[in-house]
């Protein structure tokens, strides 16, 4: 096939992908999106096999190697369970990272394959363009595997501070710059190995010292990361799909984590250098204490919430980790058969990911007209009867609005203390991932239900 | 004087920066789980250049070290692709209207 011809398809397929995205405006459209983005990768990987055109036994064996991962690719898509639907982005991210780092690796000891040159002696665009694609590569690999650790629990979520993190940051990056500048300079491959090396342990100390809730960041941003390096590496091997792809992938993640920075009031910077709430919390906790608290139990909340007209349900992480998300879909149902009128509130950083909240309720059946964001329901609580805060504290804290000293003070928050009454299912008092104390916890029409999500929800659905 | 090629390459990545700009903030908020899936998945299209890698050279020196690297980023990416679409459609199954 002519280089001419198959650029046009890969421009084809960077369209598909485009389309792709474009399906996911709304739910109807979003699954022929999907099959527009399955086309656009089924076109280019059947033009490569042909602008290749070599079918010798590296075919067979491409083939046998496309199905191996294909195959464990599929079987992960079908078992994975939807709450930890955040793990397995970030699995993935890390994989688009290593792969990238791969290629990379594989075009600087063969550059005549793919037209860059000889070995020692590559063209100077080429060289930059390949290390660039390969040290962010490298970075989303460490970074995400660090990430999947922490929302995987086998790393803890609590943020990893030691003094002089970010300074040791700064040098390797400028470290990473130095060598490229090298590499450019000597061709030596012991200097592209270690621009690698130095940009795995970069993505490593970049995330560790990140907490918990503020994954739904991170996340995003090793999304846009991995498409960077995608097109670095489109400018490495001058393939017009994956640069459209590198590009897109590369702006929707950073949209992503500007919507969720805003969701929190905090900058990109402020997440990035790690360690919210860790200051705050000492000046904090001296006023906990001694504050009356009115303890309900599930018949008191099934009691309220039957003769409720309206009642918003607030979702969190803590519904999540419970894995409560049918019980409270049981719950609901049982409310409407008594005619109360039920939605959904969402915060943008309820949960470990960008729409963590609204998955989940759509694996249990909710249908998506009765979940609503932030901006759509707040007004909405000032005429409602019962708000139920299931697993979210933070978002809720009426804090935020109140007390320009409080660390969250400006970040969005849902106006549940607004409602009538507000149950706030929890299992202790603790305060929040922030680290501050939640007003609404002491608020006259406040009852707290203290239990696992799930039980209470599912003990309120007995007593209905 | 000629155009570089390496211009008009820019100018299409800057341009689908624009692109993926507008397209992004039109994506509901609710399907910004099944978004992330789906970048990574189409993300995966690195398979391109592990292909090219994997086939290069000779048929005798299919196994040099650069070919190995290609097939590994192969299994990689093909974990990506068949996984990131097909736990995109799953998603997207689950996106039900109200019965009416």
């Amino acid at each position: 096939m002519s280089a001419n011809l198959s650029a046009v398809f890969y421009l084809i397929s960077g369209i598909f992908f485009i389309l792709a995205l474009r399906g996911l405006s709304s739910p109807e459209t979003s699954r022929r999106g999907n099959y527009f983005g399955i086309a656009g990768m089924s076109i280019s990987i059947i033009v490569t096999f042909l602008s290749v055109g070599n079918f010798g036994p590296g075919f067979i064996y491409v083939l046998i190697f496309l199905i191996i991962g294909g195959s464990i690719g599929a079987f992960i898509a079908f078992k994975i369970p939807m709450t930890a639907m955040p793990e397995l982005v970030a699995g993935f991210h890390s994989l688009v990272g290593l792969a990238a780092v791969f290629v990379a690796v594989s075009a600087f000891l063969k550059p005549e394959a793919f037209g860059l040159g000889t070995l020692g002696n590559i063209k100077l665009a080429s060289l930059i363009e390949m290390s660039l694609g390969a040290a962010i590569g490298a970075i989303t690999f460490s970074g995400s595997i660090i990430a999947f650790l922490k929302l995987r629990g086998i790393m803890s979520g609590s943020p990893i501070t030691f003094k002089g993190q970010h300074f040791i940051n700064l040098i390797l990056g400028l470290l990473i710059i130095f060598l490229i500048y090298y590499l450019c300079t000597s061709q030596s491959s012991n200097i592209f190995w270690s621009i690698v090396i130095i940009s795995f342990l970069v993505g490593l100390l970049l995330i560790i010292p990140i907490g918990g809730a503020d994954m739904p960041v991170v996340i995003s941003m090793l999304n846009s990361y991995s498409g960077w390096a995608a097109a670095g590496i489109g400018f490495t091997l001058e393939n017009t799909a994956l640069i459209i792809t590198g590009a897109l992938v590369g702006s929707s993640g950073a949209i992503l984590s500007y919507i969720m920075c805003k969701g929190m009031n905090r900058s990109f910077f402020n997440v990035i250098l790690g360690g919210w709430g860790a200051t705050d919390q000492a000046t904090n906790s001296k006023s906990q204490d001694q504050k009356p608290v009115k303890n309900g139990n599930a018949d008191d909340a099934a009691f309220l919430m039957k003769n409720a007209s309206s009642v918003i349900i607030v979702p969190g992480y803590g519904m999540a980790v419970a894995q409560a998300q049918h019980a409270l879909r049981e719950m609901v149902d049982a409310l409407k058969k008594n005619g109360v009128k039920v939605s959904y509130a969402i915060h943008p950083v309820a949960g470990r990911m960008p729409g963590h909240m609204n998955v989940l309720l759509a694996e249990a059946n909710v249908p998506y007209d009765e979940v609503f964001e932030l901006e759509e329901i707040n007004n909405d609580f000032a005429n409602c009867d019962v708000a139920y805060v299931i697993g979210a504290n933070d978002v809720t804290n009426p804090v935020a609005k109140s007390d320009p000293q409080s660390p969250i003070y400006g970040m969005p928050v849902l106006d549940v203390e607004k409602s009538k009454s507000v149950l706030f299912v929890k299992r202790s008092l603790s305060p929040g991932y922030a680290g501050i104390d939640n007003d609404l916890f002491y608020r006259d029409n406040t009852l707290m239900l203290f239990a696992d999500a799930k039980k209470m929800t599912e003990e309120i659905v007995k007593s209905l | 004087m000629e155009i570089d090629p390496f211009i008009f390459r820019l100018s299409i990545f800057i341009l689908s920066i624009f692109v993926g700009y507008y397209v992004v903030w039109s994506v509901t908020p609710s399907l910004h789980t099944p978004l992330m899936s789906v970048t990574n998945a189409i993300s995966s299209v690195i398979i391109v250049g592990a292909i090219i890698a994997a086939l290069a050279g000779a048929s005798e020196s299919i196994f040099e070290t650069s070919n190995i690297f290609g097939f590994l980023a192969i299994i990689l990416a093909a974990i990506n692709i068949f996984g990131g679409f097909l736990v995109t459609q799953r998603m997207l199954q689950m996106y039900k209207k109200k019965k009416k």
